[in-house]
């Protein structure tokens, strides 16, 4: 039977990772993340898992070990924040690069300067093109959910990549809601055993990491990646089927909500998503058909899955918790765009930037980018095509 | 060989095959070629040891001819020969010359 709990997110994290009892995990505290690591620690004083928890000095160090406990043969997993994650840059690479299907929460921080510990994507948005596949979480429960499916997404024989699972810092790292575990059997099961892939542990069978690759072969190692991510939607789906039947939970690539007949939309990732689904209620009790996506696997993007789910709309709005200074648009933006690029008749598009270091992010302000989206949509004709909400002038 | 497509590569560039470095030949790198002058050689193993690759071939205790397949011309055996009466066993010819 499923326990119905009243935890935050990280705790809600904590447990997941004590249900999958990882070989190895390598951390080191940061805000908001430090929490996960602590909680799962204890895990290990108490004899609750069996994993090897390994104390380092720093994140890079860190995602160091994480990757030679995977090479090793292990299954493994850490959790980082914001200069954390920043810190860890080379070692992502190499994670994605060796093919280790290492399981990392990122629990999504603004980056210095000005120093900030609070919710902002800024983190996984550096981060997004490294080669890792990034799932992100509106809730506890979507973070716990995701971080049990990841495991099995990311050791697919076929797939091999590390994860990341994305939640917002304090929002809902640090904030109590009621959520469902599973039973640990079940998550046992569902799992299953950690498969290795040339381990190097392995002195039957041994295997040399990290070659030197020049001009002759990198090419074709990075188009090879391009190949596995390719493949990741579809086993991702499938994870989500196999999830479904042992939580009633329904998972996609992103989520629809009032989508299928709307006018107009809102793309937002992550918790602001929640506030934003009560404001498109607020609307489609006006009579305006508003909707809403929020995008969960986020790298690789599903562009071809995303276009199809927002091409018939007039206008979208895609609000970003993180800027892209240089490039004019957010993140988000930028994808949503190439999304619906494809297609001749396509809907407006305008970008927000919202709720940076963890400004919040309110119901009004969702009220009024749906308003704004109303004007696009009847004039056809859009004024500022990026603005900041909630900022003052 | 027949250069390799992205179909046919390892997963994450993972070397299976042990001691495979045997099939990378170097000898091509070389601009300097030792050559061994074997009535000053005192068989004191020095450039067999010293040898940063395996190009220094060894049998029963006693030195044998270069392995050019592997020398990459670094010289470092010749530097280090003590040769007999002052005249060294190993000597860096330019290639090609």
């Amino acid at each position: 039977m499923a326990r119905v709990v009243a935890v935050t997110g990280n705790e809600a994290v904590a447990e997941a990772m004590r249900q999958v009892n990882p070989d190895v995990c390598a951390a080191y505290p940061i805000t908001p993340a430090t929490d996960i690591m602590q909680r799962f620690t204890g895990f290990v004083s108490n004899g609750k898992v069996k994993t090897e928890m390994v104390l380092v000095e720093s994140e890079h160090s860190a995602m160091s070990a994480c990757v030679g406990a995977s090479a090793a043969g292990g299954r493994v997993a850490t959790a980082t924040s914001s200069q954390g994650l920043a810190l860890m840059w080379e070692e992502l690479f190499i994670a994605s690069g060796t093919r280790l299907p290492i399981i990392m929460t990122l629990v999504n921080r603004a980056l210095s300067a000005p120093l900030n510990i609070h919710g902002d994507h800024s983190d996984g948005m550096g981060a997004r093109d490294c080669g890792w596949i990034q799932l992100w979480s509106e809730n506890a429960q979507e973070a716990y959910d995701n971080m049990i499916q990841s495991f099995r997404i990311a050791e697919h024989m076929d797939i091999r990549m590390p994860a990341m699972v994305c939640l917002d810092g304090f929002i809902i790292s640090h904030s109590i809601e009621r959520m469902e575990y599973l039973d640990d059997a079940v998550v046992k099961n569902f799992i299953g055993e950690f498969k290795q892939l040339n381990p190097l542990l392995d002195i039957e069978h041994p295997v040399s990491y990290g070659p030197l690759i020049l001009t002759d072969l990198y090419m074709e190692y990075r188009r090879a990646h391009a190949e596995v991510m390719s493949k990741v939607s579809q086993v991702v789906l499938d994870v989500a089927q196999d999830f479904e039947k042992i939580s009633g939970r329904k998972y996609g690539l992103f989520e629809t909500y009032r989508l299928d007949d709307a006018e107009i939309g809102l793309v937002i990732l992550n918790s602001a998503a929640g506030t934003s689904k009560d404001a498109v209620d607020v609307f489609r009790d006006k009579g305006i058909k508003a909707g809403l996506l929020k995008p969960r696997l986020y790298r690789p993007f599903p562009y071809e899955e995303i276009g199809e789910a927002l091409k018939h709309l007039k206008a979208v709005c895609v609000l970003d918790r993180a800027d892209a200074f240089g490039a004019s648009y957010g993140p988000l933006f930028m994808d949503i765009a190439s999304g619906i690029y494809p297609y001749k008749d396509r809907p407006l598009l305008i970008n927000k930037i919202y709720g940076l270091g963890g400004r919040d992010y309110m119901p009004e302000h969702a009220e009024l980018v749906l308003a704004e989206l109303a004007e696009v949509a009847k004039t056809g004709r859009v004024k500022t095509f990026k603005e900041y909400i909630g900022v003052r002038e | 060989m027949k250069p390799r497509g992205w179909k046919e590569l390892k997963p994450g560039a993972v070397v299976t095959e042990p001691g495979s470095a045997e099939k990378f030949k170097t000898g091509s790198w070389r601009a300097f070629r030792p050559r061994w002058i074997e009535e000053n050689c005192i068989q004191c193993m020095f450039c067999w040891a010293y040898c940063p690759d395996m190009a220094v071939r060894a049998k029963d205790g006693k030195r044998g001819e270069f392995n050019y397949d592997y020398c990459k011309g670094c010289g470092i055996c010749a530097l280090e020969c003590p040769g007999k009466k002052g005249k060294k066993a190993i000597v860096m010819e330019e290639e090609g010359k």
